[in-house]
């Protein structure tokens, strides 16, 4: 039976550096799935093969039982709409929230259903209907992630991959960019979650992995790592 | 007091060392022998006068603007012109005697002679300080001018003097009767700069007003009862456009040298529009784009030329018409063979890639290798006019009409590119890369037309520029085209299609017109690119208001008459 999206025996290998020993995952639609690990454990390094921006050695990535790797990063956009919202909060800093959503439209030609997402962007990010005129670079670390979310949202994902949305924000932010998170789920995205705050994503995820220097060395539902010792030891930061 | 001295001292010494700095490297001498005013004014004078005057403001604009007017502000202001007048009353003194000479080939007597206004002895030296004293003073009467005449005196005075010196350009463009009186063939005559002055003074003073009317007739004809108005503003503006198209033509006989400047001013243009596609718009830092130019202009030039030999043995030579084309596409297509292997690199490297390309092409063009091909050394003659039936276009004039067309499909292109998807595209990949990508951006094609349509309309000018000298040489094809267009750019305003014309009449147009400066034109472009980035990093005219404000957080409120939306 195959997954909804799913990555096997995927190798990576930057010059000497293997940064993928062989991981496999697979999310299913509808679901939000989280990828933990520590710094240089490998999570961006797999959500930029599943977006086509390095080039695995081996092993298979597919979406709907296709094989992914055969798409350029931009037909994995356009034709998959399998959309990558970038670590650190990159927004087109000289344009404006407004323009930065149209960017993430890109692909699309849909008119109505490009007004549409916009609204709803608005709606999850009120802030940024505020600020729709204003230079992206000036805005506040916080807003700047909702930006570069909205903006991935904006091209109406089948699988939303984010990498490290609460990088850099303070709590209260980080709660409320999760709550929207779930909310996007709820609203029908599938999600694909790469987080060092493993407890936040851990609450709000249906399953997750961990990564280990390039390797999955634990998965299960989000209750099972959350009461995983090891998980709790070296993630969740419990003694 | 003691805060005083030092800020007067500061400004002096810094007014000093520029100063300093214009009469050894020979600047105020070489534009001394141009009179502005007759009698009354040369323009190496006028330079002192400018570091004099710029001392002054530098000066009374570290105090706060009520003290200014005070005691404090005429002894801060002419305290710092003294110590200019000190410092190039000490060189004057100090170059015979200690032979300065011999290190600075242009501090000779001659220089000693501008600096003392021709007067020996200690009278000389009374003289450079009042000079500098009436200098700084200026500063301080503006001061005291009522609003808005400050403004409107200055900018007339302002206005004359550019005139003077721009006399090769404006002298022409006026009747023989008008410009006689007003011009002598180095500057105006005195009776002139008056009347100029009065009139600029009238012509400011009531331009608000005139500009207020124009923009309530603009507002009328929006209305749905504007019809009438809405006509004849149509028509006014298509009488002014035919004017401007019939100026040549009505000029030519006058100003055979203006339009010489003015279609140089136009090949660079056409230049700028082509590489403000690839840096302006794609973010791709391409110092290798003279490569191009080159390859149309040679492209043109063998194809065409009765000479070289070898190639006439296999092909018959062409038309203009014939070998354009041709140039185009082997300019469009060099400009995806430089784009495919540069595509990874960003930034840096990317510029030096496009360096060493631009030098690989000019070695090419020179080497006795392929002399048989092109020319070698001494380039080829013989370059095809374009012709029209049996109308062989010749004159500077007659080539304006044909580089101003191409302008105007440059634009075209432009602002059809900047408006398309591709445009978006290109700003996004400016932005960052990655993301775009992210986006769903093809950057490969995208990074690919940019420099293609960057390399065509290179080619296109370069095609345009041999046909137009009827001969070329390799040696006008060095990096230092590359460097001006890309300073053009910046000057007028990365990414900006007016700019990229402002930035080519102020770097190309007034150098030429100012020959006198020709020897410092480097000299001069490096302290207005310096000043520029200081003072107005956007350009000159920024490619739109709001981008400033990033200009404006990064750079504080020097910014501050900047329009922010
Ligand atoms: N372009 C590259 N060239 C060489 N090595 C790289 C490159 N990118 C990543 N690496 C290496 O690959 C390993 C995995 O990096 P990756 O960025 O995927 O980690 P990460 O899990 O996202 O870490 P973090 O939580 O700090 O973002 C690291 O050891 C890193 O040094
Ligand atoms: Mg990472």
């Amino acid at each position: 039976m195959s997954h909804y999206f799913e990555i096997r025996d995927l190798h990576v290998h930057y010059g000497a550096i293997h940064a993928l020993k062989g991981i496999s995952l697979y999310v299913e639609e509808g679901e939000i799935v989280t990828l933990i690990g520590a710094n240089g454990a490998g999570k961006t390094t797999t959500l930029r093969a599943i977006s086509g921006l390095v080039r695995p050695t081996s092993g298979e990535i597919r979406f709907e039982g296709e094989d992914l790797l055969r798409y350029r990063p931009h037909e994995i956009v356009a034709l998959k709409r399998i959309i990558h919202v970038p670590e650190g909060r990159r927004v087109f800093a000289r344009m404006t929230v407004e323009e930065n959503l149209y960017m993430g439209a890109f692909t699309r030609t849909d008119k109505d259903g490009i007004e549409e997402d916009l609204e709803r962007v608005y709606a999850l990010f009120p802030r940024l209907k505020e600020r729709r005129r204003q230079l992206a670079g000036t805005l506040s670390g916080g807003e700047q992630q909702m930006l570069a979310i909205g903006r991935g949202l904006m091209g109406r994902p089948r699988l939303l991959i984010m990498d490290e949305p609460s990088m850099g924000l303070a709590p209260i932010l980080v709660e409320s960019i999760f709550d929207t998170i779930q909310e996007i789920n709820r609203q029908g995205t599938t999600v694909l979650l790469v987080e060092q705050n493993a407890h936040m994503a851990l609450s709000i995820a249906h399953r997750g992995y961990v990564l280990r220097t390039g390797e999955i060395v634990l998965h299960g539902t989000a209750e099972e790592l959350r009461n995983n010792e090891m998980v709790q030891k070296t993630y969740l930061g419990m003694a | 007091m003691k805060t005083q001295l030092r800020l007067m001292f500061r400004a002096g010494l810094i007014g000093g060392l520029i100063a300093l700095h214009l009469t050894l490297v020979g600047m105020v001498e070489a534009l001394n022998k141009r009179e502005i005013i007759e009698d009354i004014i040369t323009l190496g004078q006028l330079l002192l006068m400018g570091v004099g005057l710029g001392t002054a403001v530098y000066a009374l604009g570290k105090l706060p603007r009520e003290r200014r007017t005070q005691r404090e502000g005429w002894w801060v202001a002419l305290g710092a012109v003294s110590v200019v007048a000190l410092i190039l009353g000490l060189l004057a003194l100090a170059i015979k005697p200690l032979n300065l000479r011999f290190m600075f080939q242009n501090a000779s007597p001659a220089l000693v002679r501008i600096l003392t206004f021709d007067t020996p002895g200690v009278l000389g030296l009374v003289k450079l300080w009042a000079f500098l004293l009436f200098s700084g003073a200026l500063a301080l009467v503006y001061l005291y001018i009522p609003q808005p005449w400050d403004r409107t005196l200055s900018y007339a005075v302002g206005i004359t003097l550019l005139m003077g010196i721009l006399r090769a350009l404006v002298a022409p463009l006026l009747p023989d009767i008008i410009s006689d009186f007003l011009f002598t063939p180095s500057g105006l005559t005195q009776i002139g700069a008056v009347i100029l002055v009065v009139l600029w003074v009238l012509f400011l003073h009531y331009w608000p007003d005139f500009k207020a009317r124009l923009e309530t007739w603009q507002k009328e004809a929006q209305t749905p009862q504007g019809a009438p108005i809405r006509r004849r503003l149509n028509i006014a503006f298509l009488v002014a456009i035919l004017v401007l198209l019939l100026l040549p033509a009505i000029l030519r006989d006058k100003g055979s040298y203006l339009f010489e400047v003015l279609d140089m001013v136009g090949i660079y243009i056409i230049m700028g529009l082509g590489l403000n596609i690839v840096v302006g718009f794609a973010g791709l830092l391409d110092l290798g784009y003279v490569a191009f130019f080159a390859i149309g202009a040679y492209t043109m030039a063998v194809l065409t030329t009765p000479e070289l030999p070898f190639v006439r043995q296999y092909i018959p030579p062409m038309n203009f018409w014939e070998a354009l084309p041709i140039a185009l596409l082997l300019s469009l297509v060099s400009g995806i063979l430089l784009g495919v292997p540069v595509l990874k690199t960003r930034g840096d490297y990317l510029a030096i890639i496009t360096l060493g390309f631009g030098e690989i092409i000019r070695l090419l063009v020179i080497s006795d290798l392929l002399k048989p091909i092109l020319g070698g050394a001494q380039g080829i003659t013989g370059v095809a006019r374009p012709t029209f039936g049996s109308f062989v276009v010749n004159e500077s004039w007659e080539y304006f009409y044909i580089i101003l067309v191409t302008i105007g499909i440059g634009i075209f292109i432009s602002t059809r590119l900047r408006d398309s998807r591709l445009g978006r595209a290109w700003k996004a990949i400016r932005e960052d890369e990655d993301v775009a990508v992210a986006m769903g951006i093809d950057h490969v094609s995208a990074k690919l037309t940019a420099f293609a349509t960057g390399a065509l309309l290179a080619g296109m000018a370069g095609a345009l520029f041999s046909s137009r000298l009827y001969s070329i040489a390799p040696h006008s094809f060095n990096v230092l085209i590359s460097i001006n267009v890309l300073c053009l750019l910046i000057v007028g305003g990365m990414g900006s299609l007016p700019g990229v014309v402002v930035g080519a009449l102020a770097l190309v147009g007034l150098p030429e017109l100012l020959r006198e400066f020709a020897e410092f034109r480097l000299l001069v472009y490096g302290a207005a690119l310096v000043i520029m980035m200081l003072y107005k990093p956007e350009g000159l005219w920024p490619e739109k208001a709001r981008v400033s404000r990033v200009a404006r957080e990064v750079f504080g409120d020097r910014l501050k008459t900047l329009k922010v939306e």
